[in-house]
């Protein structure tokens, strides 16, 4: 779906100017912990997260990241939206908590980026 | 052939991964394909952090490119790591609990570097240090662009 229709379904509210309301959003990931980010997505994704300190950006920026919307109402400071500009990554806050966001995105089409989930004897879930 | 070495400093969690950014930006203008500069970016920005979270005194990082490999090292002089089997157990983590509230501390940080490179070392001693070396092979590259 369109970065416009996900403003829309989260009534969220995009960060910085740059008009991205064409981009075209299909795989999302969703962590507060940027470890599991760096750890688990492998591929280009939008991400969803709660935490808001300038290594989001800096990790969204390395992963080649898309786009990342922040939930449960957070919202960066003005220096961390200024750093996603001029990486050219275009960010969103929704009131909605990451559950929620990720029902109506996974409902309206959005799915899971190709990931590589933790497992193996001892260390991980075996299914 | 690029060669450059970063100063970490312990606890400096504000400018955390700012070296392992802007190294990706420079590996790309050297030619190196965006999947082996995204590798190249997480295992920096891992090993960055390590160095921030833990390192009594921070440390260094250190990359060299060339035709064949990425070699990224990182080197600190403390306090060294116990058990280095149970570090490398993916969600085990020491992290402070302000780390955490940051996004750090998953307990994935030494499995991801390791999973980002064709070779993977460590050494670690308590009261002396610890030394990671990661290689990524440019010639395994199927994505020259």
């Amino acid at each position: 779906m369109k970065f416009a229709d996900v403003m829309e379904l989260l009534d969220g509210e995009i960060l910085e100017g740059v008009d991205v309301s064409e981009m075209i959003i299909d795989r999302a990931y969703a962590a507060d912990l940027l470890s599991d980010v760096l750890a688990l997505t492998d591929e280009r994704t939008t991400l969803i997260t709660g935490t808001i300190s300038p290594q989001v950006i800096r990790v969204a920026d390395i992963l080649n990241v898309i786009a990342i919307i922040f939930v449960r109402g957070k919202r960066p400071p003005k220096s961390v939206v200024t750093y996603a500009q001029r990486v050219g990554i275009p960010v969103m806050c929704t009131k909605k908590t990451m559950f929620e966001s990720c029902g109506l995105l996974y409902a309206n089409g959005v799915r899971p980026c190709k990931n590589r989930p933790v497992s193996g004897p001892g260390s991980g879930c075996s299914k | 052939m690029l060669e450059i070495t970063y100063s970490v400093r312990a606890g400096d969690i504000e400018h955390g991964g700012t070296a392992s950014a802007w190294l990706k930006v420079e590996l790309r203008k050297e030619g190196v394909s965006e999947q082996l500069a995204r590798r190249a970016g997480v295992i920096a920005f891992e090993g960055e952090m390590n160095l921030i979270l833990y390192a009594t005194r921070g440390g260094t990082l250190h990359v060299a490119v060339d035709d064949a490999y990425i070699e990224i090292e990182l080197n600190d002089d403390g306090p060294g790591i116990e058990d280095l089997d149970l570090a490398m157990t993916p969600g085990y983590s020491t992290a402070p609990y302000w780390a955490a509230n940051l996004g750090f501390g998953a307990g994935m940080g030494l499995i991801n570097m390791e999973r980002n490179s064709d070779r993977f070392e460590i050494s670690s001693h308590l009261g002396e240090g610890t030394r990671i070396v990661c290689w990524i092979d440019r010639r395994k590259d199927d994505n020259s662009t």
